[in-house]
C-alpha cells in the first residue's frame, strides 16, 4: 500500500482541528456535571456555556436558542418528530397541519424517519430537484397549502455539494404559515449560514464535519417557535434534551466552530480554486468525464464526477491502494444494492450513479494533494476502462 | 494497515489476470455474459477449448465491476485453465470465495457473475459446436405461485442478503398473498444460505 495517504473524503468527516485537541486535552479532566451547583459542576457549566456562545456565534443565533444534541442525525430526528404530535402535548404548533415537504435528496435520517411519519398517518410529500439537484421552486409553490406544517430542505447536499436558495424557499414556505427546517450538517463551518437573516425556524449541524469531535451536533430552535424534546427525562437545555451533557464533546464542537468562524472565508476561497484545478484537470485529462451538482451553487471543496464505463467502487478501492480516500455513489460500497438515491433523484441513470465519484477537500487539502489525485486517477480510470464491459 | 479484503483479494484486484486487452485478438470458442449495467456489474468470459481433450485452454474476461467482482473473476481465470468442460460448469462462487481467502457477506453476490458468464461461455461453445443436448440451461422452478418467484429470485435475495422469511418477503414480495409457499420457500432459502453462507469452507471462510 502507498505510504502517501491524501484524506479527500472530508463529507464524510474531518479530522480534528488542532486547536479542538488541545481544548479537549485540556478540559479532560474536569468531570463535573454541569447541572451541579458546586464548584466542580460550575466550572464545567462555564465550559459548555463558552462552547454553546462559539456556536451561536458561527450561525448568529441567540445563544440560548442553541441545543446540545448527540449529532445532527439527532437533530433531525428531533425536528421532523415534533410534527405528527400537535394533536397530543404540541397543541396550538400547527393545529390542522398535516403534511410535511422535503426532498429525495435529504441524508437518510431524514429520509428514513419521514417514511416513519408516514405510516403514522402524517402526510409527507417530496418536492422535486432539477438536475443539479436544486429544488424546483415552482413544484414546492404546488405543494405548499395551508395544510403544510413543515418544510425541511437540506442547506447543501453531501455528495453533490449543491447549495439551495434558502431566503427564496423560506419566503415561500412562510407565506403559508408553515415551519422551516434545515439539515446545515455540510454547510455550517463550510459557508457563511446566518439564522437571523435567513429566518429559518430549526437548523441542525454537527461538529465532526466541521474539524470537531464526533457524537456531538447542534440544533437552532428560533425563539417562539413551539418545541417539544425528543429525549425525555430530565432538564438539561433548559428541558429541551434530557441526559447529562456531552462536556468534552461540547467544549470540542465550541472551539471547531470557533476555528470555523476565523478560517472558513478564507479557506472557501482556496478550497474553491483547487475544486476548480481538479474539475478543470480531469475535464481536460480524462475523457468522457461528467460532473455532478450545481456548479455556481455549490461547496466550495466538493466535486463529484462520474466516469463513464468506471464502476466506482472499483475506483475507489485502486485510489485506496495508492493511498487516496474518496467516497462514491455505487451500490457496491453502499451496503445496499442501489447506488446514490442523490443522483438518482436528480435525474442521473443508475450506471451513471454507479459511477461516481465524490472528492470533499478541507483545511488541510493541498494543491500538490489534488495534482496527485490527477494523476493517479489518470491512471486508473485508464486501467478500469480496459477491463470494463461498458467502455 | 487493514484492508476490506484478504491479501489474496487484494493481489488479485491489483493485478488482474487474464484481462481481454482491448487490441487482443484472441479467438475465442465460447463467448458469455451475465449482468447488466443498470444494477451495477457485468460480467463477460472468453474460453478457448482444446477440442481433443475437451477442457479449457485459455480464457480471458471483461467487467463493470466492483473489487470483489474483478478479484474473484481473476482467480476464476486461473482455476478454469485445464479443467474440462463439466468441471468447469460446476465451479460455484463459494469455491472461488473459499480460494481468496473469503469474502465479506455482502460482497458475495459480486462474486457469482463470474462463473454464470462461465457457464453461459461454455453453453455458447456448445451452441457453436452444434451440441445443442449439453447446453445447460438453469431451470428455474416456480416457488410462489401468486407473486411469480422462482427459487433462483429465492436464491438472488439471500445473495442480497435476505435471511430470515420476513426479509425473504421483503425482497420478493413471495408468500403475500396466499402465504402456502412458506414451508417452501424457506426451505428453498435455507439451502441457498448453506450453499453460499455456510460452513465447510477448508482453509477459508
Amino acid at each position: 500500500m502507498s505510504a502517501r495517504r491524501v484524506y479527500l473524503d472530508h463529507n464524510a468527516t474531518t479530522p480534528l482541528h488542532p486547536a479542538v485537541i488541545a481544548a479537549m486535552q485540556e478540559a479532560m479532566p474536569l468531570f463535573g456535571n454541569p447541572s451541579s451547583l458546586h464548584g466542580f459542576g460550575r466550572e464545567a457549566r462555564d465550559l459548555v456555556e463558552t462552547a454553546r456562545s462559539r456556536c451561536a456565534a458561527l450561525i448568529n443565533a441567540p445563544v440560548e436558542d442553541v441545543v446540545f444534541v448527540g449529532s445532527g442525525s439527532e437533530a433531525n430526528n428531533t425536528v421532523l418528530n415534533l410534527f405528527p404530535c400537535q394533536a397530543h402535548r404540541c397543541t396550538g404548533n400547527c393545529p390542522g397541519r398535516n403534511r410535511i415537504i422535503t426532498t429525495r435528496i435529504e441524508h437518510p435520517c431524514i429520509l428514513e424517519t419521514a417514511q416513519c411519519l408516514a405510516k403514522r398517518g402524517q402526510e409527507v410529500c417530496y418536492v422535486e430537484v432539477d438536475r443539479e439537484g436544486r429544488i424546483r421552486l415552482e413544484h414546492l409553490r404546488e405543494l405548499l397549502d395551508e395544510r403544510t406544517a413543515l418544510v425541511s430542505i437540506m442547506a447543501a447536499n453531501n455528495e453533490i455539494g449543491t447549495i439551495q436558495d434558502l431566503p427564496t424557499i423560506i419566503a415561500m414556505v412562510h407565506a403559508v404559515g408553515a415551519y422551516f427546517h434545515t439539515d446545515a450538517v455540510q454547510a455550517v463551518g463550510k459557508i457563511p449560514v446566518d439564522v437571523a437573516a435567513l429566518g429559518v425556524d430549526f437548523l441542525s449541524f454537527s461538529a465532526h464535519k466541521a474539524y470537531g469531535p464526533k457524537g456531538i451536533g447542534g440544533l437552532y430552535v428560533r425563539k417562539g417557535v413551539h418545541f417539544c424534546p425528543f429525549i425525555l427525562g430530565g432538564h438539561q437545555e433548559r428541558g429541551r434534551r434530557a441526559g447529562t451533557e456531552n462536556t468534552l464533546g461540547i467544549i470540542g464542537m465550541g472551539q471547531a466552530l470557533d476555528c470555523r468562524r476565523q478560517e472558513m472565508v478564507a479557506e472557501a476561497e482556496r478550497l474553491g480554486a483547487l475544486r476548480h484545478h481538479l474539475r478543470e484537470s480531469v475535464l481536460a485529462r480524462i475523457p468522457d468525464v461528467s460532473v455532478n451538482g450545481d456548479q455556481e451553487h455549490c461547496l466550495p471543496g466538493t466535486l463529484n464526477i462520474t466516469c463513464a464505463g468506471c464502476e466506482g467502487e472499483a475506483l475507489l478501492l485502486y485510489l485506496d491502494l495508492d493511498g487516496i480516500a474518496v467516497s462514491t455513489g455505487s451500490a457496491c460500497s453502499s451496503g445496499s444494492l442501489d447506488p446514490s438515491h442523490v443522483l438518482l433523484a436528480c435525474g442521473l441513470q443508475a450506471e451513471q450513479a454507479h459511477g461516481s465519484l465524490r472528492i470533499s477537500m478541507g483545511r488541510d487539502t493541498t494543491a500538490d494533494d489534488i495534482d496527485y489525485l490527477i494523476e493517479r486517477l489518470v491512471v486508473i480510470v485508464d486501467k478500469v476502462r480496459s477491463m470494463s464491459t461498458a467502455y | 494497515m487493514n484492508w476490506a479484503y484478504s491479501d489474496i483479494v487484494r493481489d488479485h484486484f491489483a493485478n488482474p489476470r487474464n484481462v481481454l486487452g482491448k487490441d487482443e485478438d484472441f479467438q475465442a470458442d465460447g463467448d458469455g455474459m451475465a449482468g447488466n449495467i443498470t444494477c451495477g456489474d457485468q460480467m463477460r468470459m472468453l474460453i478457448q477449448v482444446d477440442e481433443g481433450a475437451g477442457t479449457i485452454r485459455d480464457c480471458r474476461w471483461q467487467t463493470y465491476g466492483c473489487a470483489s467482482a474483478i478479484a474473484s473473476t481473476s482467480m476464476l481465470s486461473e482455476v478454469v485453465k485445464g479443467l474440462t468442460l463439466d468441471e468447469a460448469f460446476a465451479i460455484s462462487p463459494k469455491d472461488i470465495a473459499t480460494r481468496l481467502g473469503g469474502l465479506p457477506d455482502n460482497k458475495v453476490h459480486c462474486s457469482v457473475l463470474g462463473d454464470k458468464a462461465l457457464r453461459a461461455a461454455i453453453n455458447d461453445y456448445y451452441e457453436r459446436h452444434g451440441l445443442t443436448d449439453k447446453v445447460r440451461r438453469e431451470q428455474s422452478r416456480l416457488v410462489c405461485q401468486c407473486m411469480n418467484v422462482t427459487d433462483h429470485d429465492i436464491e438472488d435475495a439471500v445473495l442480497e442478503g435476505a435471511r430470515s422469511y420476513q426479509q425473504l418477503q421483503e425482497h420478493t414480495k413471495l408468500g403475500t398473498v396466499c402465504g402456502q409457499c412458506q414451508d417452501e420457500a424457506t426451505t428453498v432459502m435455507e439451502a441457498a444460505i448453506a450453499k453460499h453462507f455456510g460452513g465447510g469452507c477448508p482453509g477459508g471462510g
